[in-house]
């Protein structure tokens, strides 16, 4: 993102990217890209895909904001899911080897952009907004500090889909189970001290698939780069299921 | 049909629509859901995933009379500061309408579910923010600012997204926008799109087309905007002979991270943080000794850059300013500013509860864009006179309705974004249910709008995107940046001149068809070319220092000639003079006086 790079002193870095253009390919494969990087400063791994794309301006990728806030640049870096904008070079380089690839778990549509139909699908089961039957007062509801800060560490989801691409309970049934993202903003809704559809929101829960195919791997707290935690809202929804069958 | 083809109008399959948004962002998708809860079939067109736009990295907050942290305060205040903020160029109606309304559609973001923080007592937080004040300037600093902590724009376009899936959008994730389809009366009927992944491209009809495009801040080399800002609305309103209004108008915000550009909010000022030069000094006490760090975007910007030019810049190239929040303590900014403390740990390498964060004047806001009225009407000129164009609405930053003038208000963008979205959004409601009826276009009009397409798909050489940006996002940057003086923009318009004709025929290598982004890159390159050289004329023509446009050849702001909107037309390369709304319908309007913080 920096607008010019002072390329004084330089080093070669090799990327190795994942790539396939249906339009041509047969099947995917691993590409060497050379580029240069500046020794004495840090650059992030999307300004390397930036520069990789000067060279080869075929090679596709999402990215948009560059701070980490719109979750467009959610990808596999050296084995670990994470956002491209805000992990460092010096983070990510392992033996002067950066591997990128696609998010897995969901069908490639090119080179490190994956199809996110499934993990949308499955966010809108979970009805992703808040739901009142009162009516709406002329200014706003009353919500306090306490109430309001039930929300932290769940509204700030960017939908990057890095955790739930990183859940082989995903990768197993990812029309079955909703993953860590869409059961993150199940909580959200109704830990929401203003939301009135705890009970509905339960009973869509309730079944073998939705919910309890999360095994506790917690791949999606390592991974998620905003730093939340999706196994603790599980968690914290089967005690709400378990209670309410007491 | 797909989008690497030379593509023939009459073999163009169409969608049909009652109304349409040309982006996902804040307005975009405030007008969505108004048309969509009053039963439209209504379709948001968006290049990225929604919640993917830029709203999502506003921080500070939402600027608004909501009476939380007074019970006394009043929309003509915060009417007052913006007036003022503008630099008088604003449009009275316009924020009169803005400022009245805004309470209305701030408490609808709560009700729909929008976590802002909140008070002791149960209500949306406010927190102050630049140019704010207490009756009419005279009762002292205001907190306007509806803050959901540091992260109000996500939050914001989070929580419309949600209501749109509630309420029954229909969305085009991932499909851009190529051009506007006019009719021989010069009415707008729909859009040329293709969907990203598969390259299928469509003729996308409907009876109403919203601008909500946003703004175009990588026509400057360093700039907070996302990649994805490229101005694609005013390209395409300049190519389809519509005007964009007062688009010299760039706002430079004071507190870009040094080296990296990404911003950090007014908000960290707001909570009691202050900027200080290589001495250590407080200097924005000299330029502004009443509202001193609080003084409006404009203002500061110019004093930190005087400040670098002077020698008193921080670092060893004395090329930045320091923003200091440490003596805040852990509590407060790690509480209240959490984005904040993560960005700088992320790009500045410093937690700021404990190191000021090195900072610098950075390309933030296009207060210009294409006229509209208070309904979101596009507007053109006709004769010399306002005339609508039919079936054409914008709101947000693309549009300039204008309540920004020459200078915007921290936290009024997104009140601009929500407030007018709804506007646009109940217009078109009004209109369709009058029967609005539009001319078909004919296939030579949507011909039209596939030229760019065809022409690029037909390329075989030439210079690429890569190439031709850079030296733009260069020449913007060093003759159109703070301080603007004649024979740099001179040179510069010149410089621009010397590249159309390489942008219009760009040359685009990969033509494959399925998410090729370099043929959205090249599309994307020509709507930023459009902007910078509406910009840099404009900038040229403005021969006086008003709000953000400060010039070094006239230092003074000139009443006389230029208390005026500016209006380019890129056929004619020509600027020209429109009247700025001194009429609000229930107050007296604020007449122009000297500008002091």
């Amino acid at each position: 993102m920096s607008a010019t790079i002072p390329l004084e002193e330089v080093k070669t870095l090799t990327l190795n990217i994942y790539r396939f253009d249906p339009g041509k390919d047969e099947k995917a494969y691993m590409q060497d890209i050379e580029i240069e990087v500046p020794v004495n400063k840090d650059l992030m791994v999307l300004d390397a895909l930036l520069i990789a794309k000067e060279k080869d301006t075929s090679l596709s990728f999402r990215r948009s904001c560059g701070e980490g806030v719109c979750g467009s640049d959610g990808m596999n870096i050296n084995g670990k899911n994470g956002l491209a904008c805000v992990t460092p070079l010096s983070e990510a380089v392992k033996r002067d080897k950066l591997v990128l690839k696609p998010m897995p778990g969901l069908p490639v549509v090119r080179d490190l952009i994956v199809d996110m139909k499934q993990f949308f699908d499955q966010l809108e089961k979970v009805k992703p907004y808040l739901i009142t039957k009162d009516e709406d007062p002329e200014q706003e509801r009353m919500q306090s500090p306490e109430e309001r800060e039930e929300l932290d560490g769940l509204y700030e989801c960017i939908l990057c889909g890095c955790c739930s691409t990183a859940c082989p309970s995903f990768w197993w049934n990812p029309d079955k189970f909703l993953g860590p993202a869409a059961l993150l903003q199940s909580w959200r809704f109704i830990a929401d001290s203003r939301d009135q559809a705890t009970e509905e929101r339960l009973d869509d829960l309730d079944d073998a698939f939705s919910l309890y195919r999360c095994h506790g791997i917690m791949n999606c707290v390592s991974v998620c780069p905003k730093g939340l935690n999706p196994t603790e809202a599980i968690s914290n929804i089967r005690k709400k299921l378990i209670n309410r069958k007491g | 049909m797909k989008v690497d083809e030379i593509i023939k109008a009459q073999d163009l399959p169409i969608k049909d629509f009652d109304g349409i948004i040309i982006g996902g962002g804040g307005s975009g998708m405030r007008a969505s859901l108004q048309l969509a809860e009053s039963g439209l079939n209504t379709a948001v067109i968006s290049k990225v995933f929604p919640t993917r736009s830029h709203t999502v990295s506003a921080q500070g907050g939402i600027t608004c009379a909501i009476q939380s942290d007074d019970p006394e305060d009043d929309w003509r205040w915060h009417m007052f500061d913006t007036v003022k903020g503008s630099d008088y160029i604003g449009d009275q109606d316009a924020i009169e309408y803005m400022c009245s309304e805004g309470p209305k559609a701030v408490f609808e973001l709560e009700h729909m579910g929008m976590p802002f923080s909140r008070t002791e007592e149960g209500r949306i937080y406010q927190r102050p923010f630049g140019g704010q004040s207490k009756d009419y300037g005279k009762g002292g600093q205001a907190s306007r600012t509806c803050a959901a902590a540091d992260r109000t724009g996500h939050s914001l376009l989070h929580t419309l997204y949600q209501a749109n899936l509630k309420a029954g959008t229909n969305f085009l994730n991932e499909w851009f926008a190529i051009d506007l389809v006019l009719n021989s009366e010069d009415e707008v009927t729909g859009v040329v799109a293709f969907e990203i992944e598969s390259g299928e491209i469509f003729y996308i009809r409907s009876k109403a087309t919203v601008l909500a495009t946003g703004g175009a801040g990588r026509i400057y080399a360093s700039t907070t905007n996302a990649l994805i800002n490229s101005g694609d609305g005013i390209g395409m309103a300049l190519r389809a002979g519509l005007p964009v209004q007062d688009i010299e108008m760039w706002q430079f915000h004071p507190t870009g991270i040094y080296g990296h550009g990404t911003l950090v909010t007014e908000g960290c000022r707001g909570e009691g943080g202050y900027l200080i030069n290589k001495d250590g000094e407080r200097f924005m006490e000299r330029y502004a000794p009443n509202t001193k760090d609080l003084a409006s975007r404009d203002v500061v910007s110019r004093a930190m850059a005087k400040e670098i030019l002077e020698g008193r810049g921080c670092g060893p190239n004395e090329d930045h300013i320091m923003l200091r929040l440490d003596h805040l303590g852990p509590g407060v900014v790690h509480k209240r500013l959490p984005g904040v403390t993560e960005l700088s740990k992320t790009f500045a390498h410093v937690d700021p509860a404990v190191e000021p964060i090195p900072v610098v004047p950075t390309c933030h806001y296009m207060m210009g864009g294409v006229p509209t009225n208070i309904h979101g009407q596009v507007i053109t000129i006709k004769n010399g006179a306002d005339s609508v164009v039919n079936g054409l609405y914008a709101a947000g930053e693309v549009a300039c309705v204008s309540v920004h003038g020459g200078n915007r208000l921290g936290g009024n963008s997104l009140l601009d974004l929500v407030v007018f979205g709804r506007a646009a959004g109940i217009s078109i409601e009004k209109s369709l249910k009058q029967g609005a009826n539009l001319k078909p276009s004919s296939n030579e009009d949507i011909e039209q709008a596939l030229s760019r397409l065809n022409k690029l798909n037909a390329s075989q050489g030439g210079k690429e995107t890569d190439e031709l940006k850079k030296e733009m996002q260069n020449n913007m940057q060093n003759n159109f940046g703070v301080f603007r003086r004649e024979d740099l923009m001179e040179k510069g318009i010149q410089d621009l001149g010397n590249s159309r004709e390489a942008v219009e025929n760009i040359y685009l290598s990969d033509k494959s068809a399925s998410f090729n982004t370099a043929r959205i890159e090249a599309l994307e390159m020509q709507n930023l070319f459009e902007v910078a050289e509406a910009t840099a004329i404009t900038a040229n023509e403005r021969k006086e220092s008003r709000g953000a446009h400060a010039r070094d050849d006239y230092t003074e702001r000139d009443d006389d000639n230029w208390l005026k909107h500016s209006i380019y037309f890129s056929s004619t390369k020509t600027v020209s003079k429109r009247d700025v709304n001194f009429r609000p319908t229930t107050v007296q309007a604020f007449q122009p006086s000297e500008r002091a913080y």
